[in-house]
């Protein structure tokens, strides 16, 4: 081993760049598109009514139970088929993780949901607001805002998995740093600067946490 | 204007409501009293259907609650409700509290719902506050908003599940004082409490409730004059003598 050298870095930062762009970019479409997906799930599996429940109840347990980078595969795989027609590494990776958090967020907002007293519903129904006008203006508010320190954590493990989307070629951060590990013959340094942006990014989401939940305690 | 016949209702195999009846006429007031647990809050929740009745019917305005034909969210829209601990909508402050359901429900303009808010806020004496969020407020300025909120409504009758129970003492007649201005109003209402004083001062009749039954409902003098029931004799020494 000769001495690190970490110039490697600094010249590939644009390159490395780019990736992370593609790593923030894919989180937070896939935050967003599942926190939608997620809160849908949720609003059908308390609905009451059995076809509804049932059907988001097995789709969330089936997701649950299977690998995230069988789910990337899956669509990378199926989508073009389903459709006719390719649709590129990024779109299928997004639909991917879109479906594959919904799973996961729909658990996070049913208990948002659950959290917010019957009283409130009530209220509504009381001032003559349909069930869509209680869900849409008082209980998902107050269950997005309950739960916002959860989301914000499921948001970073989000992160972290993206690094999987190198199954399908896509040139994130963490396949980035490979590439340029690689080429340039500097494995320690690429990776340790890479675990440091991971950590960087992740610890500060963790702090911000942190901060929510001590203000939400007050 | 409200008239309960024969409604009984039933959690698994407990029986909540046993055959219950009584009717609220127009610019009546009722006062429903009756031991913890004796099923008021439920009957108070079934006239507008957020609790449904196994058996019986309950009209509301000439409507059947009861009935799958009645467009029971534009039944409840005309039918305040207050509640024991308040439900204002914590991450609104006061106006939008007050707007929500105006515009949603009624379609009236942002301009017209808001005019209206003042108004009703101006009435219950807290335009300082129209502002703040309902945590700022105290128990009994939070009652008196929720009371508003109801009255924005326009609503043709106002059903109030034990308002000043979760009130810390000092604040019950606040929101008592503003009840009473309904009731002299002519405002037809029916009222959970315990407040006997309110009952002697406003009701125009007394329904007596124990472990599910009704057990009397009589003019508010002769209830208080001369109790039937044992049960009722015993709940007023009781209450009374505090």
């Amino acid at each position: 081993m000769g001495e690190f050298d970490f110039s490697v870095i600094t010249n590939s930062l644009p390159f490395l760049g780019q990736g992370l762009m593609l790593s923030l970019w894919l989180t937070l479409l896939s935050i967003i598109g599942g926190i939608v997906l997620g809160t849908l799930l949720a609003l059908a599996r308390l609905s009451g009514f059995a076809p509804l429940s049932l059907t988001a109840a097995a789709y969330v347990n089936l997701i649950r139970s299977v690998p995230l980078i069988l789910v990337i595969f899956w669509f990378y795989f199926l989508v073009p088929l389903a459709l006719g027609r390719p649709i590129g590494s990024f779109y299928s990776a997004l639909i991917a993780f879109v479906l594959f958090e919904a799973a996961y967020y729909s658990e996070i907002m049913r208990a948002g949901i659950q959290s917010v007293r019957k009283g409130q519903v009530h209220a509504g129904q009381s001032t003559g607001l349909n069930y869509w006008q209680i869900q849409r203006y008082v209980v998902l508010p107050q269950a997005f805002r309950n739960m916002i320190p959860i989301l914000v954590t499921q948001g970073i493990i989000l992160f972290q998995d993206t690094s999987l989307v190198f199954v399908v070629s896509l040139r994130d951060f963490m396949t980035a740093s490979s590439i340029v590990a690689r080429t340039e013959g500097r494995l320690v340094e690429m990776y340790l600067f890479a675990a440091l942006v991971y950590f960087v990014i992740c610890f500060s989401g963790s702090l911000y946490v942190r901060r929510l939940n001590k203000r939400m305690a007050t | 204007m409200i008239a309960l016949q024969n409604i009984s209702k039933w959690y698994g195999d407990f029986q909540v409501l046993k055959d219950c009846s009584a009717t609220v006429d127009k610019g009546q007031v009722v006062v429903v009293c009756g031991p913890s647990g004796s099923g008021k809050s439920t009957l108070i929740k079934c006239v507008n259907g957020l609790e449904a009745v196994q058996q019986g019917q309950i009209q509301v305005d000439g409507q059947e609650v009861t009935s799958k034909k009645t467009n029971l969210t534009a039944l409840r829209s005309r039918i305040g409700m207050v509640f024991q601990h308040f439900e204002l909508y914590p991450h609104m402050t006061v106006l939008e509290n007050l707007c929500l359901a105006q515009e949603k429900v009624l379609k009236r303009s942002r301009d017209e719902a808001v005019s209206k808010a003042e108004m009703l806020i101006k009435r219950v004496g807290i335009s300082e506050h129209i502002n703040k969020h309902p945590s700022q407020l105290s128990g009994g300025q939070q009652q008196r908003v929720a009371i508003a909120r109801s009255l924005a409504m326009d609503p043709i009758a106002m059903l109030f599940d034990e308002p000043t129970s979760a009130l810390d003492p000092e604040m019950i007649n606040e929101v008592l004082d503003v009840m009473v201005e309904l009731a002299k109003e002519g405002m037809t209402m029916m009222v959970v409490t315990h407040e006997m004083g309110f009952a002697k001062k406003v009701a125009d009749r007394v329904v007596f409730m124990d472990e599910g039954a009704i057990v009397e409902n009589r003019p508010t003098d002769d209830f208080f004059g001369n109790p039937e029931s044992d049960r009722a004799r015993d709940f007023l020494s009781k209450i009374l003598n505090h």
